[in-house]
């Protein structure tokens, strides 16, 4: 599924213009990543503010990435740069000159007190005009229940308001997150600078991640095919968001397993057949599911994407208990229980990932999805909940939650329902199942070990549930 | 045989006023400019009748009859006409590679005495025909049939008229040196307020270097001009801040001031063995004791087009076994001030340092107060060639006069090249 007609429409000169005169949304073409791309496109500026301790970590990330990099004239970030064999060129706002950044990364850990958020203006408000098309904005904190002091504890949570405002007005398919970095994680946040600073985020806007410690980043990593030697297990994998996941998945080199349901057989046997994979026809809500995986992979499984889900959309008043139920069972229950049987027959070894997909309606809620919405928050409650009992086996659970995204399914809703659902986020367009897969893969990452606990939605920026 | 390195002395300089372009040297050509300035050097120095171990200069902007254009400046002054003499053309290093490739052959004894120096005129520049036109006229010389060329001047058409002006542009980058200099401004982060208090001061140094006499002894009047042209002392930053960048955009930081202009003129520097030197009682006012020429990849590494000093000064410290700071004088030749400014930048910079130079720590800050101190191609104005004659002499000088000290050169030339030199005080032999 490509960009929607609208987009495409919008994006040739003779469109560009008329949606220009008339006043029309006109959504970028976003930026999307293809193997063998530099992480970024273009160069990234960093800054921070006084006192900061990421420094060396931010530097260290984007010199083995091989990013084109800037700094401010901030000496701790010149010696940074230097210490980690970054060639990084200097930008001082009051020199002139035609500069242009793909990126822009602040630290703001260094900011203690509500007084000093005025950093953030002082470094992006003479270099946010400058960000390119489909850019990326990255400010860096500390987590507030991580800090010690309470001046500290308001002024980090404070950056929220700021990553959030600023993916709204930054327009031209540019993006903007907040990464709060525990004390201890500070190694830990190759991937996820990789992954917000890339066109993999596309659609991923005006979210919060938490890297906390974990695993370390394995010394031999393939930032290419950092899944080499993982087998991997997608549920939901014949079509659609399933299918993206498991190609990308495949793609980062991973072993993949594809599961579905018998009826939906042959198309599953096509995609794991195209990638060199297994299929494993299963009703995941069969009493007998969680056993039959557990005996399937009793060399193990690295990583766990519970991606089923199913729709059967009434408002309460309307809703039988089966047309409940079964979205419950299917979305959330059966879930927990194949998780509990790998954990429990130690199928999932150190190293392993669970990952969860939610949506905009767990979050939101929405109009006649009383059971959906309930089943997807549930799967939220789920990752909360499970994080800290993974974490002890060095395991991570994290989900994404996707927005409007080009399917079938959403291609097949009526042009009323689905015009709003595509246009009212910060990209003013959909997303594409690419971009949900391109953030479980992030969360799957063998250098993720960082990542526990966390939600990300994959929206745009949705303007519902923010 | 291992040749003997023999110390290399700075006798003495001489030049003529630089002119900016279309001023008072209009009309003087380069030979017209380097023999004035050999001729007062000369007479300064009572070189008349002297055979020379040789004579080198050269000049960037050169019309194609100026061949040996040195030599015949030679033939047409008062040194022996048995004094041998060669061009040179590295850009605006020129005047100080012409000033090394003489002091080497002191050094190893080839030669016992030597001028170098450079010229040009931007305003007697050589015009070229219209490529297009000179083809037909070529091809024309090439048939020996008179209805054939007949023929061939069908081809003429009215716009080959136009003549090939000669460009300040670099030909693999197609940006002029001041576009080029504007893109390191802002990859430094060099801001307009320091370019031009450093504008200020090389006109305020000019200018007293003028009024203490300083400059008497190292300058010959020519065609009514006693001093720089472009000197102009008093400037304020506020006057300043109001010129129009000229380079870089509108957001740019370059101007009109804080840029060279373009300018017509001419240096030479007399050296000679110390033997030399003393037999015919002349004085020593220092001696050069090391040179480093550098170049960069400004085509395809993206490295700024001025920044070779920066490269080259390591080098020679090294060699030297010295440390930046171990100079009482600096003399950084002001293309632009943002190019001095970029370059002492990068001397401070980790990551030039570590990433470009391959070093663990930085070459460090100098005093500012020692550079320049005498005013800078700012104020003096900058016909290419010749500055560095101006450099060497004036620097010379200064050594002489302070009866003790280093100082050290550093120039930028067009192309990604760029030459730095040590002056040693030749403390009491004076």
């Amino acid at each position: 599924m490509s960009q929607d007609l609208y987009t495409q429409i919008v994006n040739s000169p003779p469109g560009g213009f008329i949606a220009k005169r008339v006043g029309l949304p006109q959504p970028t073409a976003l930026d999307r990543y293809a193997p063998g791309q530099p992480v970024v496109k273009g160069q990234v500026l960093v800054g921070a503010a006084p006192g900061g301790r990421l420094s060396s970590s931010i530097a260290a990330v984007l010199g083995e990435a091989k990013i084109d990099t800037a700094t401010t004239l901030a000496p701790e970030l010149r010696t940074a740069a230097a210490d980690a064999g970054l060639d990084a060129s200097v930008f001082n706002p009051e020199a002139g000159g035609d500069r242009r950044f793909k990126g822009l990364v602040f630290d703001a850990t260094g900011i203690k007190d509500s007084a000093e958020l005025v950093e953030l203006q002082r470094f992006f408000h003479p270099s946010v005009r400058k960000v390119q098309s489909s850019g990326r904005v990255l400010v860096l904190g500390t987590p507030p229940e991580d800090t010690k002091d309470p001046r500290e504890h308001t002024a980090q949570r404070a950056l929220e308001g700021f990553t959030r405002s600023l993916g709204k007005e930054i327009g031209k398919g540019a993006t903007a997150q907040l990464v709060y970095v525990a004390p201890g994680a500070e190694d830990l946040i190759g991937s996820t600078l990789r992954f917000f600073l890339s066109p993999k985020s596309a659609y991923v806007s005006g979210q919060v991640a938490r890297v906390t410690p974990g695993q370390p980043v394995p010394a031999d990593i393939d930032w290419e095919r950092p899944l080499a030697g993982k087998t991997a297990l997608v549920t939901g994998a014949s079509r659609g968001i399933g299918e993206a996941i498991i190609e990308t998945l495949a793609r980062d080199g991973a072993s993949v397993v594809g599961l579905d349901i018998p009826q939906l057989g042959e198309d599953l046997k096509k995609v794991t057949d195209r990638l060199d994979g297994e299929a494993i026809e299963l009703d995941i809500t069969s009493d007998d599911a969680p056993k039959v995986l557990a005996a399937h992979f009793k060399a193990g499984v690295d990583i766990v994407v519970h991606n089923a889900g199913v729709t059967r959309d009434r408002t309460l008043a309307k809703m039988p208990e089966d047309r409940w139920q079964s979205v419950l069972d299917i979305n959330l229950s059966s879930e927990e229980r194949i998780n509990d049987a790998l954990l429990k027959g130690k199928r999932i070894p150190s190293g392993g990932r669970i990952i969860g997909v939610s949506s905009m309606a767990g979050i939101a809620g929405n109009r006649g999805q009383t059971n959906y919405a309930t089943s997807k928050a549930g799967v939220i409650g789920m990752v909360e909940s499970m994080a800290p009992v993974v974490a002890e086996r060095g395991i991570t659970i994290n989900a994404v939650a996707p927005g409007f995204i080009e399917t079938q399914m959403t291609a097949a809703m009526p042009i009323a329902v689905r015009e709003p659902g595509r246009r009212l986020n910060s990209m003013n367009q959909g997303g594409l199942p690419i971009d949900v897969a391109e953030t479980i893969a992030w969360y799957a990452s063998s250098a993720s070990g960082g990542l526990n606990g966390n939600v990300v939605r994959v929206c745009g920026q949705m303007l519902l549930g923010a | 045989m291992t040749p003997t390195v023999r110390r290399v002395a700075v006798v003495g300089g001489n030049r003529i006023p630089f002119a900016r372009s279309n001023g008072p040297y209009a009309h003087a050509s380069n030979s017209d400019m380097l023999a004035a300035a050999l001729d007062g050097l000369i007479e300064r120095y009572n070189l008349q009748g002297e055979t020379l171990g040789e004579v080198v200069a050269g000049a960037v902007l050169k019309h194609p009859r100026d061949r040996d254009l040195t030599r015949e400046v030679v033939l047409g002054s008062k040194l022996a006409p048995e004094t041998p003499a060669y061009d040179v053309q590295q850009a605006c290093g020129t005047g100080l590679e012409t000033t090394i490739a003489v002091a080497n052959k002191i050094a190893l004894g080839q030669i016992d005495a030597g001028i170098a120096g450079g010229v040009d005129t931007t305003s007697d520049a050589p015009l070229a025909l219209n490529d297009d036109l000179r083809e037909v006229l070529l091809d024309a010389n090439r048939i020996p049939d008179t209805a054939g060329r007949l023929k061939l001047l069908t081809r003429l058409r009215p716009g080959m008229i136009k003549p090939a002006i000669p460009a300040n542009q670099e030909p693999r980058t197609g940006l002029s040196m001041g576009e080029h200099c504007a893109i390191m401004a802002s990859e430094w982060g060099i801001t307009r307020e320091a370019q031009d208090e450093l504008t200020i001061r090389s006109h305020n140094a000019l200018a007293a270097a003028y009024d203490k006499g300083f400059q008497d002894d190292l300058i010959t009047p020519y065609l009514g001009l006693e001093r720089d042209q472009n000197l102009r002392p008093g400037s304020t930053p506020e006057k300043l801040a109001k010129l129009k960048p000229v380079f870089g955009g509108p957001e740019g930081t370059m101007t009109a001031a804080n840029s060279t202009p373009l300018s017509d003129g001419a240096s030479v520097v007399l050296l000679a063995s110390e033997e030399w030197a003393k037999a015919r009682n002349l004085p020593i006012l220092a001696y050069i004791t090391e040179a480093q020429t550098a170049a960069i990849d400004h085509v395809h590494k993206r490295e700024g087009l001025l920044m070779a000093p920066a490269y080259a000064m390591p080098t020679m410290l090294d060699r030297a076994g010295i440390t930046l700071q171990d100079f009482d004088i600096y003399e950084i030749h002001e293309a632009f001030a943002a190019q001095v400014l970029c370059t002492l930048a990068a001397w401070e910079d980790p990551v030039f340092c570590k990433e470009r130079l391959g070093r663990s720590a930085p070459l460090g800050s100098i005093d500012t107060e020692k550079l320049n101190i005498n005013g800078g191609s700012l104020a003096a104005g900058h016909p290419f060639a010749a500055t560095g004659g101006r450099i060497v002499a004036g620097l010379a000088k200064e050594l002489s006069e302070r009866g003790s000290g280093r100082g050290v050169i550093s120039i930028c030339a067009a192309a990604g090249q760029g030459v730095v030199a040590i002056l040693e005080s030749a403390g009491g032999s004076k």
